[in-house]
């Protein structure tokens, strides 16, 4: 599994953990926005959960445009 | 105990304690209503505090403390005035959010803010007025008005100057961005990070040792360590209302008003 592949899984895991989605259910070009059915104020709250098990800083407006957990591992993967 | 229910918020006092509870539906955006249900706390302050040593602001909402100011109303009513109405209608609204925010500031009483979720504009500004910020690790802070082409309106960065250094006012400022809570502690901003729905109860432990203390020794301690900038927080109300008559404001208003976008605090 490459880093980024790793990245992307975690951060499914970590979408179906807190969504209660089955992680089956979820797929690297899957709109999160859509599959998980949340809202800005949920984003927000997923973004916090990402920055703080990558202990990283994800700032918000990196995260415009961006819709699918593969663009959004990249965006991790380059703060890691 | 004393108690008030109100539309917007709610408080009680106990054993010494004023809890003060936001809970005005999506997430305690800062209206002519909530700033007239602050108002009367702030008059009720004036009683409450001779008997008490600590207030507690909280939320009750699960979408987080508060999300600032009513970005909605404001467009709405700035629909409806002539130009120099909305502009006079707009400083005399500051100007009294700025005399609630500068009493709980001053406050003789040690005052914690409990946060969780979203803490952003003015929810940030009500933050920054008291003494301690406790937050619940999911909590996050920003100030976005500068994505309206405005700055913070109530007091914001006069009192982020007063507690943190330039370079990090300058990056919530200047970017927008939002920061977590184990961030804004890093930076000297919040006192104690807690676990997720722990923030009131730690406020509560923490009200539960400050209330110890020599209330006289408190209040003088306060007023040397933690003076309102009053000069700065005139300037700001001038510089708010000079840029919010720039076509760009309302630009923005609209477009965040407007917005079906899943991120509508992005511009």
């Amino acid at each position: 599994m490459t880093t980024l592949e790793k990245t992307t899984d975690e951060v499914l895991q970590l979408a179906s953990a807190h969504f209660n989605i089955p992680r089956e259910g979820l797929s690297p070009d899957d709109d999160f926005f859509k599959k998980l059915g949340i809202n800005s104020l949920q984003a927000l709250d997923l973004l916090t959960r990402i920055e703080q098990h990558f202990h990283i800083e994800l700032p918000d407006y990196e995260l415009q445009g961006v819709s699918d957990f593969r663009t959004l591992a990249e965006r991790i993967q380059s703060r890691l | 105990m004393k108690t008030f229910v109100g539309n917007t918020l709610s408080w009680q006092t106990a054993d010494g304690l004023i809890e003060l509870v936001l809970h005005r539906a999506a997430c305690n955006e800062i209206g002519s209503e909530t700033l007239g249900e602050l108002e009367r706390f702030v008059t009720a302050l004036q009683t409450l505090q001779s008997e008490s040593r600590v207030l507690i602001i909280s939320s009750s909402r699960t979408e987080g403390f508060c999300a600032g100011a009513d970005l909605r109303e404001l467009y709405r009513e700035s629909q409806v005035l002539p130009a120099r109405e909305r502009l006079a209608g707009l400083r005399d609204f500051l100007e009294r959010i700025h005399r609630v925010m500068n009493a709980i500031d001053a406050a003789p009483l040690t005052t914690i803010a409990a946060v969780h979720g979203v803490t952003f504009g003015g929810g940030f500004e009500l933050a920054l007025t008291c003494d301690l910020i406790i937050a619940d690790k999911m909590a996050r802070f920003c100030f976005p008005e500068l994505r309206l082409s405005l700055i913070p309106g109530f007091g914001g960065i006069p009192r982020l100057k007063r507690d943190l250094g330039n370079a990090i006012v300058r990056d919530l400022l200047l970017t927008g961005r939002s920061i977590h809570a184990t961030k804004a502690q890093s930076v000297g901003l919040v006192s104690q990070v807690t676990a997720e729905g722990e923030a009131l109860r730690v406020a509560r432990a923490t009200a539960a040792q400050l209330k110890k203390f020599d209330r006289d020794t408190v209040v003088a301690a306060k007023q040397f360590i933690k003076p309102i900038p009053h000069e700065d927080l005139r300037r700001e109300i001038d510089i708010f209302c000079d840029l919010f008559t720039r076509p760009a404001v309302e630009a923005g208003l609209r477009k965040f008003v407007e917005s079906t976008d899943v991120l509508p605090y992005l511009p």
